[in-house]
């Protein structure tokens, strides 16, 4: 009896490992960034809208902040703009636009077109701060507490399910700061 | 009639290949300036093993994507600047993860992952011995019952 239900067993385990790798694969597409909870790497970027100023990352520190990386050239940042203009509206922490990878002309012909709902804009032709950043692939969205420290990433667009999850979490960081 | 056709035929086939040809050259790695023999060694096997996280199932050495030409553009700068293979794993893996690399790390949560094959082929070699003693002293009786 129990050498007949020997290979059944074996089977049923099987299919559950099976299923269970069916249910988990679209997270196997989203890579854990190993930069959650480390310091915010250093920067040195002008801005979108002025070539000659320059901010770094002393400059954002004092207050939590949302990092959004977008680039004119990422169909999906389009898709997650109406959420972004709506989060800039309702937080009261820093909207920080990271223009990833993008020309200066087209990335302020976007805005032109679609709103721009961030306070303002980092520009990074070359990637250098993504790639510092463990980005790979635009939209990503990072939560920075008030003393540089990664709190959160949010990997390609905000969706309405995440959204208000993403507010919460700005909300506590900015009790945090509050009360630090 | 006929050889016109085959003129034709012929003509569409040749500018196929030779288009294919064209499209072979392409091969999305540029072409670098090396001090040794060895740093482009090391270039081309880090670059293999290096994950295209834009496109997960490439390596950057053969990926078109933009970040892919980015992270070999640094692989190249590392190397030239003198950096260890150690260290550029290192650079990528603090900012990417271990998925960056397709060899993961020997660490703590992949114990199951290297070790899983070995503890498998254990049991089997167990449950084996196990059947083959069985079986040995099931004909043995037999045998014995015969004599």
């Amino acid at each position: 009896m129990i050498r007949m239900l020997l290979p059944f067993g074996v089977f049923l385990g099987l299919v559950i490992l099976l299923l269970t790798g069916l249910q988990t694969a679209d997270q196997r597409q989203v890579i854990d960034s190993p930069l959650i909870g480390r310091p915010m790497p250093n920067f040195a970027l002008p801005t979108l809208h002025d070539e000659s100023a320059t901010v770094a990352r002393v400059d954002l520190l004092g207050k939590p902040f949302v990092l959004n990386v977008w680039g004119s050239w990422c169909p999906s940042c389009r898709v997650e703009h109406p959420l972004i203009t709506r989060m800039g509206r309702e937080i009261e922490s820093p909207l920080v636009g990271l223009n990833w990878k993008d020309e200066r002309s087209a990335a302020m012909r976007w805005l032109g077109q679609f709103g721009d709902a961030w306070d303002f804009h980092l520009f990074d032709q070359p990637g250098s701060l993504g790639i510092d950043l463990g980005v790979y692939g635009a939209p990503e969205t990072f939560l920075i507490d008030h003393t540089g420290i990664i709190r959160h990433k949010h990997i390609g667009p905000v969706t309405a399910e995440s959204y208000d999850d993403l507010i919460q979490k700005i909300r506590e960081l900015e009790t945090e700061a509050a009360t630090s | 009639m006929i050889r016109a056709f085959l003129a034709v035929l012929i003509l569409t086939l040749a500018s196929a290949s030779a288009s294919g040809q064209i499209t072979q050259s392409e091969s999305p790695i540029e072409p670098r300036d090396f001090a040794s023999q060895t740093q482009e060694d090391r270039y081309r096997s880090l670059i293999g093993e290096v994950r295209c996280t834009v496109c997960q199932n490439e390596p950057i050495e053969s990926s078109n994507a933009a970040l892919a030409a980015d992270l070999r553009e640094q692989v190249y700068q590392q190397i030239i600047d003198g950096r260890s293979d150690f260290e550029i794993r290192s650079y990528l893996r603090d900012r990417y993860g271990d998925f960056v690399l397709y060899n993961p790390p020997f660490a703590g949560h992949t114990l199951l992952l290297w070790l899983g094959p070995i503890v498998l082929l254990l049991i089997g070699l167990i449950i084996g011995g196990i059947l083959i003693r069985h079986r040995r002293k099931m004909l043995m009786e037999r045998s014995q019952a015969a004599q």
